[in-house]
Formats: C-alpha cells, structure tokens, sequence
C-alpha cells in the first residue's frame, strides 16, 4: 500500500478514536430514532409478510443512518482541512493525489463501519439479534459499500466548496431526503407507489435492503441486485470523488 | 551550481498580474531573501516553485527539476514552512512530525530518532506529546519547520516564518535558520517584508514589488547603489526644496514623499551645510534635518518611491478598490 493511504487512513482512525465526545454525538442522532421510533411504533405494527416487530425491522435502517452520517462527515472533513491548511502539507507530498483521496476514504469509511458495528450491539440491549455469520458477513459488506460510496460523495462536494455554509444546505436537502426515502424507516412492499418510486432510484435504498437481508433473511429487494447496484454506484462516487479531488486547487 | 533557477516567470489570477516576469537564480547553501510588502506576490511565486500553482508563463527549475513536468522529484528536493499553519491540531507534535515522516518514506527507525532530535533543536522536546492545539503561534512555526526538515530536503522555503512573532522568538527562528544552513548546508528561500531580517540574515535579497523584482544584490550592494548616505529634510516646502536642488550635481537622488525631501548624497556630513545655504536662498522653511547611513528601507524608497508601509497602506486601498468593482 502507498505510504499516503495508510498514513491518511491511521490519522483518521487516531482522530476518531481521540475525540470521545464526537463518538457519542454521532452516535446520539440514530439512538434516539431508533428508541422513539422503534419502541414508539413498536406496538402499533408488524411488517407484513414477515411477521417481524417494527423494532427488528428499524434496527439495520438506523445502522444504515449511523453509517450514512458518519462516511458523509468524514469526507466532508476535507473542508477543514483546507481551511486550517492541513490539507497543503499532504498536497505539497511527494504522493499522488488519488493515494491521499483513497486514505482518506478508507478511513472515513473505517470508522463509519465502527460506527454503524457500535450501533449493532447497542441494538442487542433491546430486542436486537445478531445475525448469523453469513448475515454479518453479508450486512458487513453492504457497510462497507455504503461507507466507501458517501464519503467518497462527501470528498466530491468538500472539494467543490469554498467553505463551510455549503455544508447545512447539503445536509438538509440532498444526505436527509437520501436517508428518509431509501426504505430505513418504512417497508416498500407496502409503500404508497410514489415514495416507492423514489425509494427505488435511490442508491441508499440498496444498501439498506442488503443490510436488512443479512440480519432478517428477507429484504424487498434480492439481495444480488441490490449489491449489483450498489457497487455500480459505489465506482461512480469513488471516481467522482477522485476526479473532483484533483481538480481542487488550494 | 545554482540550486534554483527562475526564467521569466508569471502569474496570473484573471486581470491581476501577481507575478510579472521574474527571473533569478539562487545558488546552493545560500540564503536568498524575497524582500516585499504584503501583496508583492512572494507566497505566489514560492507557491509555483514549490509546485502548487501552475505558472502562467516562465519556467523554474528547483534543484535541476522542472516545477511543472518533474513535481515528484521537485516534492522531494523541498521543505516547506507556509506563512499560514499547515498543522493538524488535534495530532500531538509527535504525531505531526511522524506523519510527515510518513508521507515522504522515511523509514520508522529513522523516523524515530530524527523526529526526537529535531523536536529538540526546536526546543519542542519536551512537549512532544502535547496537541498541536495547545500550542502558541511561535511554538507551531518552530514545530512546522522541524517538520520541513525531516525528509533532509536540498531546499528550505519559508514564507514570512516570523509574521506576528514576538522578538524573542525572532530571534531565536533566525538561529536556527543561520544553524541549519551552516551545518546542513540547506539553501534556504527567505520570504518576508521586515527589512532588517532581511538584512540580518540572507546573502542575496531580491527586493519584489507589484510582482516585479526591482533590486537583486546583497545587502550592502543594494545599499550601495542608492548613492551614499541619506539625507532627509523635514519641511512643509517640499516642492519648492526639490525644485531648488534639481540642478545639483552631486545628489545621486531626490525624492518628495510623506512630508519631507530625501536625497542621497556621498559625503553627506559636508553636503548639508551646502543644502541649507540653498534652502535659505531660496526662503525654504527646514524643521528639521536627519542624516543616517543607507538602511534597506531607503533601498526600498529608492526603487519604488514609497516606503514599504506606505507601499502595504496602497496595497490595501487597491485591495479594497477590487472588492468594490466586484
Ligand atoms: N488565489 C488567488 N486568487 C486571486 N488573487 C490572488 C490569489 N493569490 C494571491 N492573489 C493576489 O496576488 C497578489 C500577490 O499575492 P501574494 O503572492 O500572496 O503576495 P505576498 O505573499 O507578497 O503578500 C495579491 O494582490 C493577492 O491578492
Ligand atoms: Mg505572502
């Protein structure tokens, strides 16, 4: 491995694991959707055609959440470090540009995937089950495409802003509507058609349904088309990220 | 041999001309000063040398490398202290320094006992698992230029290292640059608007202004060529003073500006009574009069007609003018 991708990578991993209270933050936001959400419609529904409760359907759309969240934050970083010049130091290195981009995504992407695993245990403390081996493996993978994809999303957009009032406008209208509508939440199956519509040009939607495959066995979508689909998406977002990426100037 | 070579460069940000045809070289272990106020296009022209900026035109070569066609090998010629911080803040100084070790493949042992040694010339040694964050402004500078120094580059850039740094810590930045070109005989690139650094400490200086370079010598030749001593000459008839003198043989120069006469004359200590006698012939009213050796400020006033704070406080209205036509 280049000296870039794992000197970036490791840097991410030591800040992550440094900041204790940015963990918990991060970790705040899916823990409570997931304890108002699941125990409040808890009662109220099964999902249908599973016969599962509503909690152990939520459980790997906030999982989803967590790692949504984190890969577009982690990419997003870039942002300052080009303000608080970090980034010229790794510039200025006798490294190409796609081995920085390809560190930094891998290590947004690794603690996303912590992120999303701290999530899961949580999940076990209240109704959570872990899932056989093949299902982790199988949800793991989806993680890891979904990481790799939006933070590599995360590094496109911080390389086209100048700063950082972009960045609540990105949030609000393009990660909240990707997360909202990509089936975390609701079922499809039953979805009205609209929303279903939507749900299913959404590349997230993919992960979600791989996820929920691994830990239920059963998903809305057959599990090889939605990693199909997702590694598709996963390329285009790594290249785009790449390619806007070297075309920053600082 | 000469370490960096510089061939009619330019800079262009749309209409701004920030680097306007430069040429100069600089020879290896020298320590070679880019002398000028804010705005003269000094960090521009180390941002190209140094192979983050494209050129608009020109080339440059920094040991025997093409800046433009040769960046790898030009990123590993260099060492780099940028005017603003290039630190991580929530690494340790430690860890800053590692991670640079990393990025230019130094290896992990030498990575260890160099990190620790540099991190004691810098006086650092102590707090070397301290957070960056932590640090003062002089601290991090010193910590950034221990940092450029891990990978033992050829060249040394350092932009304004010393802006907004107390004495002490001038002082003590100035040490450590004459230290590490004496006994590594690194050829270091010296940018910075203070003149008596300048004078201080590099063997050539390269006065830049507008992005144009307007004096390249040492010191003393520079201020040799202005023509002897100064005299300056408080009066609120400046007009009529220089008017009055314009036929003198024996005044190298003569300048209106901010509020007085100054003239360059050898032998200045018998040239002033001549100078009064002629201001009162001609009922020039003088307030008062100041004779000093040429210092680089009066090099700058000679080239440009304006002292390099007046130069700054005219950068800044032009500056301000753009905002506005925005
Ligand atoms: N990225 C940029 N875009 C537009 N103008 C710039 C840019 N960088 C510098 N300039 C302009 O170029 C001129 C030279 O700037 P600079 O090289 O930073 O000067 P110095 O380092 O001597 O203070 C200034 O007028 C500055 O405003
Ligand atoms: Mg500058």
């Amino acid at each position: 491995m280049s000296s870039a991708v794992d000197t970036l990578w490791l840097r991410t991993i030591i800040r992550y694991f440094r900041s204790k209270s940015r963990i918990i933050e991060s970790l705040a936001t899916p823990l409570f959707f997931l304890l108002i959400l699941g125990f409040g419609l808890n009662s109220v529904s099964t999902i249908p055609g599973t016969g599962h409760s509503f909690i152990i359907f939520l459980i790997p759309g906030i999982i989803t959440m967590a790692v949504l969240f984190t890969s577009v934050f982690s990419g997003i970083q870039i942002i300052w470090d080009r303000q608080f010049g970090f980034l010229k130091e790794t510039l200025i290195a006798p490294v190409s540009r796609n081995s920085i981009m390809i560190g930094q995504t891998l290590g947004g992407a690794t603690t996303a995937i912590i992120e999303g695993m701290i999530i899961l245990v949580l999940s076990l403390f209240i109704g959570g089950s872990f899932p056989s081996v093949l299902g982790f493996l199988i949800a793991i993978s989806f993680m890891v495409l979904i990481s790799i994809s939006f933070t590599s999303l995360g590094i496109a957009i911080a390389s086209r802003m100048e700063d950082m009032y972009g960045f609540q406008m990105i949030m609000n209208f393009l990660i909240m509507p990707i997360f909202f509508l990509s089936g975390a939440l609701f079922p499809l199956t039953n979805a009205p058609t609209v929303l279903k519509a939507i749900a299913y040009v959404n590349p997230l939607t993919y992960g979600v349904e791989g996820i929920r495959y691994g830990f239920l066995g059963v998903s809305a979508i057959n599990p090889l088309i939605s990693f199909a689909v997702l590694t598709g998406f996963c390329i285009i977002m790594v290249f785009l990220g790449g390619y806007l990426f070297n075309k920053l100037k600082v | 041999m000469d370490t960096i070579e510089v061939e009619k460069l330019s800079k262009k940000f749309g209409e701004l001309v920030a680097v306007n045809d430069i040429s100069f070289t600089v020879k290896e272990g020298e320590i070679f000063g880019l002398l000028g106020p804010n705005g003269a296009g000094k960090t521009t022209t180390l941002s190209i040398l140094t192979t983050l900026l494209p050129p608009s035109s020109g080339k440059s070569f920094v040991n025997n490398f093409d800046v433009e066609t040769d960046k790898d090998n030009v990123r590993k010629s260099i060492g780099m202290v940028f005017q603003d911080p290039t630190l991580d803040d929530e690494l340790t100084a430690y860890e800053n320094m590692d991670f640079h070790g990393r990025l230019y493949g130094v290896s992990k042992e030498i990575r260890k006992s160099k990190v620790i040694s540099l991190l004691k010339l810098v006086e650092l040694g102590d707090r070397k698992d301290s957070l960056v964050k932590t640090f003062s402004g002089g601290m991090k500078r010193r910590l950034e230029i221990a940092r450029g120094l891990l990978h033992e580059p050829k060249v040394l850039f350092l932009d304004e290292p010393t802006l907004g740094l107390d004495p002490q810590t001038r002082n003590k930045i100035w040490e450590y640059i004459k230290k590490l070109n004496q006994e590594k005989k690194i050829t270091i690139i010296y940018t910075t608007h203070y003149m008596d650094e300048a004078d201080k400490l590099c063997n050539r200086i390269a006065i830049i202004d507008h992005g144009k370079i307007i004096a390249l010598d040492t010191s003393q030749s520079l201020k040799n060529k202005i023509g002897g001593d100064v005299i300056i000459i408080k009066t609120t008839d400046q007009k009529k003073l220089s008017h009055s003198l314009k036929d003198c043989k024996w005044c190298e120069s003569v300048r209106v500006h901010d509020g007085s006469v100054t003239i360059n004359v050898h032998n200045a200590s018998k040239r002033v009574v001549e100078i009064v006698n002629l201001a009162e012939k001609n009922k020039v009213k003088i307030d008062d009069i100041i004779i000093h050796e040429p210092s680089l400020e009066d090099v700058f006033l000679y080239f440009t007609g304006k002292t390099i704070r007046e130069q700054e406080a005219s950068g800044i209205d032009n500056l301000r003018k753009r905002m506005m036509r925005r």
